[in-house]
């Protein structure tokens, strides 16, 4: 009707009326309705609020369950004991008793014999000069730390200790662990966290695998020093990354390798995996417990040996208790590696600090080495001189580097089970044993090891025994062998 | 944390938080007579001597303060960032070397910007060199830094006879002195100071056997087995004992030791509230009744995982409510008395003893040498088939090289002191200077107003300071 006049207030005017309208009519609509419609929608309305209000419940939970039901649940359940039991005649139970120090004449369960087993290869467990050292550190110090390296735990020997490593090694710097255990399986996990990729060697140690497994990286195992199937993993990684860039730019790279490996004694190929570290930009992490003072020149380890310059190795760690026959451990390199460890190093940062005359025993120790290289050299020549005197053993084969001074004799022939090669090796040693020649089995935890070895025998050449002594050691295995194995 | 000196005088309110303990609330006088009732009703009571553990609340301006200084100190990282990325101020800071710039970058920029910006700058506290042995007083050698702590420089002199709260040296075997290390020189003397070999192979002496013999009487169990780290001890053997479907009930503020050797062992972790029973009941009647996550198998086992002292708060765990809790559900317990064992207990021998319970009640009691006894190591005690199956399966005892020999003589030698086996009452007066020192020390720091937490019997102190610019001065 009046939709044909200009004003903006009118169609609103128009708009409410007819609003109005509509609401007046429902209200009619509403008293016209039928009583049960009414009531119907009335209900529907009660029950939809009420719905609305009522608590809700999930389908999945236990409520089931009642009080009594529970208490009987608690009776009934019956844990596995906390150990399962270990029987008496178990092989790693009886321990050998040395009584008197694990020197180069050792006295094992009573008897004397010639030491082939302990790690002690610059002879330096027994030199005078070392225990002078310590001594005097006692002296001074008394024991203990009684306190981790944070709160009054470094002494100014342990300062003195990470200075002369690092100059030995010629790098920057040094940090000491107070447990060899604990360095390496402190140090990787210090760097690599989740996200991070670690290529590492089958034959890796067991520390080294334990630091794997704190680090919750990803692992990507290659064969034992077989350089072409780490390249095709690396290259592999390398298609993965050019797919994703962006996460590629934040994930690191590691290689850890051994310079000797423990299980094997093997060498790593470390130039081919300098190449490698260049070319697909990951960084190189060496652990050289066994190499240390052992090759190279001046003892420096397998870096020394090949000639590499030290920079290109990120991380170096080593184990003191082999060649410095001390305790504890370090990890050397430049200083913008190594000085994350003093605050992200659980081993370090959490634990007291190694004792002053630890500490004491190994800077002389350090001192004796660099004042005589030419033990290296002898001590290499020994190795070589067994090794040769070893090939052709009856039943044995010698797996392990010429000059490396731990290697291994295992069964060339295995009798199918391991626990029955086990007890065959054992055999040969308790007959050595018995001929005065200290041997042992390397052992190994069977169920957590990733990729066990084979059971062997380990013979460790140290610098103290004498061409009689290896010639003696080489026909008395030689006679072992050929007369248990036969 | 050592040097109290300077800390901030508080006026704020002491709640003396008088934890649960059977029922009963405030007023000494109330307790004991209630604790004395259930005795003569041969009920199982559950303390003998009150339990008074106080963790008092931060006044509310100390808190507002130290936020603030934290928020400033962050704020001010930003800025020195920003410049020093700009090249507007000179980085100190180690780089990565040429060659490998390249690289994807070994530290996340978000990782190192505590370290960078606010640990640098109050560096001073720790890591201080001493130069003596650490007994009451110890010798600090002095340094200097030009460069607000980015380099230290020693200026070679000593600053002398400083008094020691800060060494863990509880029972003062930290010692120089000539008679009391004459065996300890005499066993450096015959055996050297390495090992060169793991526990299995060629690294069990004598003295090994000696060490363990004597723990185990110690502690008045069956056997004991030594380790050459305290650390290590825990992270080779939890994973030892448990494994992949065990269940494993953590105290929320146990040591990373602990911790690791949790996480290696691969079972399920769960932690309760700090020495709070109520929590672990429930995770314990949960983990019961319902077993596995999705599974719902039962668990293999449960491992509940408590320290004896707790360092950084100065708790003593409650260790007659747990273990009556371990009896109800069938749990097993690890106790770790790194800090109580020899400090804490009318003998020294740990929390078992100052709360005159059997030691076969907690199934692993594990322990270190470093604190009470001023040497270094671990060990694990308990009953035969435990020991004997950790010298088969523990990491430690394949791979570890075993302690060195003059170590253990000066544990052998303390102990023996501790048990009086060496024929002196020095031992025990040892223990008993140690609480009266302990009792001491905090009434008197309560008396002058400071924020200290934990039981009031233990000799661990953290007393605090708040603001981190308090701190540095």
């Amino acid at each position: 009707m009046a939709l044909h006049n200009p004003g903006s207030s009118l169609p609103s005017a128009m708009a409410m009326v007819g609003e109005q309208w509509v609401l007046v009519e429902m209200v009619q609509a509403l008293y016209e309705a039928p009583a049960y419609h009414l009531i119907l929608e009335g209900i529907l309305i009660l029950w939809i609020i009420r719905l609305l209000f009522s608590k809700t419940y999930k389908l999945q939970e236990r409520s089931d369950l009642t009080a009594k039901e529970k208490e009987e649940l608690i009776e009934e359940w019956q844990p596995e004991p906390l150990v399962p039991p270990v029987s008496k005649d178990h092989p790693a139970l009886n321990y050998n008793i040395v009584s008197g120090p694990p020197g180069h004449k050792i006295v094992v369960n009573g008897k004397e014999c010639i030491n082939f087993a302990s790690f002690n290869f610059l002879g330096l467990l027994d030199n005078s000069r070392v225990k002078e050292a310590a001594l005097a550190s006692l002296k001074k110090y008394g024991v203990g730390t009684c306190g981790p390296r944070g709160f009054y735990g470094t002494f100014d020997v342990h300062l003195e200790l990470e200075e002369r490593l690092a100059k030995f090694m010629e790098t920057e710097e040094a940090i000491i662990y107070s447990y060899g255990f604990a360095t390496i399986a402190s140090a990787i996990p210090a760097y690599s966290k989740r996200g991070d990729i670690i290529f590492v060697d089958r034959a890796a140690c067991f520390a080294i695998q334990k630091g794997l497994q704190a680090s919750r990286s990803d692992i990507k195992v290659f064969e034992h020093n077989d350089i072409a199937h780490l390249e095709y993993l690396l290259k592999e990684q390398e298609i993965e990354d050019q797919k994703n860039p962006r996460k590629a730019r934040v994930t690191r790279r590691f290689i850890v390798v051994e310079g000797l490996y423990m299980n094997t004694g093997s060498i790593c190929p470390l130039p081919e995996l300098v190449k490698l570290k260049y070319k697909y930009k990951a960084r190189i992490f060496l652990e050289e417990s066994l190499s240390f003072g052992v090759l190279g020149e001046h003892g420096r380890g397998v870096t020394e040996h090949f000639g590499i310059n030290i920079d290109d190795i990120d991380l170096i760690s080593a184990n003191m208790e082999n060649s410095l026959a001390s305790i504890g451990g370090f990890c050397c390199g430049r200083s913008f590696v190594i000085d994350h460890q003093r605050l992200s190093g659980q081993g370090y940062c959490f634990s007291a600090s190694l004792p002053p005359l630890l500490a004491a025993a190994a800077i002389e120790a350090l001192n004796i080495m660099e004042e005589n290289p030419d033990i290296f050299q002898v001590l290499r020549k020994k190795c070589k001189q067994i090794h040769k005197a070893l090939q052709g053993t009856y039943g044995l084969r010698v797996v392990g580097e010429s000059f490396s001074p731990a290697f291994h004799l295992q069964l060339e022939e295995s009798t199918g089970s391991r626990e029955n090669d086990i007890k065959l090796l054992q055999r040969i040693v308790d007959q050595c044993m018995n001929r005065n020649i200290a041997l042992t089995q390397a052992h190994y935890l069977e169920k957590e090891e990733k990729s066990l070895p084979p059971p062997s025998i380990r013979i460790v050449v140290t610098v103290e025994q004498t061409d009689k002594e290896l010639d003696k050691a080489a026909s008395t295995i030689k006679e072992a062998a050929q007369s248990i194995l036969n | 944390m050592a040097n109290p000196g300077g800390g901030t005088v508080c006026n704020g309110k002491l709640h003396n938080h008088q934890k649960q303990s059977n029922g009963s609330q405030s007023g000494n006088h109330k307790r004991n007579r209630i604790i004395r009732e259930t005795q003569q009703n041969a009920k199982p009571y559950f303390y003998n001597k009150p339990f008074v553990e106080s963790f008092e609340e931060v006044p509310m301006y100390a808190a507002i303060f130290t936020y603030l200084c934290y928020g400033i100190g962050t704020l001010f990282g930003y800025l020195r960032d920003f410049l020093r990325n700009h090249g507007i101020e000179k980085c100190s800071m180690a780089v990565e070397r040429k060659e490998q710039k390249d690289f994807v970058p070994l530290y996340q920029d978000f990782e190192n910007f505590y370290k960078r910006n606010i640990y640098m700058r109050i560096r001073d506290n720790w890591n201080r060199p001493i130069c003596s042995v650490p007994g009451p007083t110890f010798d600090v050698m002095e340094r200097v830094s030009d460069d607000y702590n980015w380099t230290f420089k020693f200026t070679g002199r000593i600053i002398q006879d400083v008094i020691n709260v800060g060494s863990y040296n509880y029972l003062g075997f930290a010692e120089n002195s000539n008679e009391s290390l004459t065996t300890v020189r005499n066993v450096l003397k015959k055996y050297g100071v390495g090992m060169c070999s793991s526990r299995q192979e060629m690294g069990n002496t004598d003295k090994h056997e000696e060490l363990e013999e004597l723990v185990a009487q110690f502690l008045g169990v069956e056997a004991a087995m030594v380790f050459g780290m305290g650390f290590a001890t825990n992270s080779m053997n939890i994973p030892a004992l448990v494994g992949k479907g065990c269940l494993i009930l953590s105290d929320e503020l146990n040591h990373t030791s602990i911790i690791l050797g949790a996480r290696l062992s691969k079972a399920t972790i769960r932690t309760f509230k700090h020495n709070n029973m109520q929590s672990l009941e429930k995770l314990l009647r949960e983990a019961v009744i319902y077993g596995q996550p999705r599974s719902r198998r039962a668990w293999k086992k449960i491992l509940i995982l408590v320290e004896g002292i707790y360092s950084m708060e100065g708790s003593i765990v409650r260790l007659p409510e747990i273990i009556a809790l371990k009896k109800k559900y069938k749990a097993y317990l690890y106790l770790d008395e790194a800090h109580s064992i020899g400090s804490l207990g009318p003998r020294g021998q740990g929390v078992v003893d100052y709360f005159g319970m059997d030691p076969y009640d907690v199934d692993v009691l594990m322990g270190t040498f470093t604190k009470s006894f001023g040497a270094a190591g671990g060990y694990i005690a308990g009953r035969k088939d435990l020991v004997d199956y950790l010298r088969v399966y523990s990491h430690g005892a394949v791979y570890a090289t075993s302690m060195s020999a003059p170590i253990a003589e000066q544990t052998i030698r303390s102990m023996k002191s501790l048990m009086g086996l060496d024929g002196t009452t020095n031992g025990i007066q040892r223990i008993r200077q140690l609480a009266q020192n302990t009792r001491y020390f905090r009434n008197r720091l309560n008396e002058m107003g400071f924020i200290i937490y934990g039981n009031q019997e233990s000799p661990v102190i953290p007393l605090l300071l708040y603001l981190p610019s308090k701190v540095a001065s």
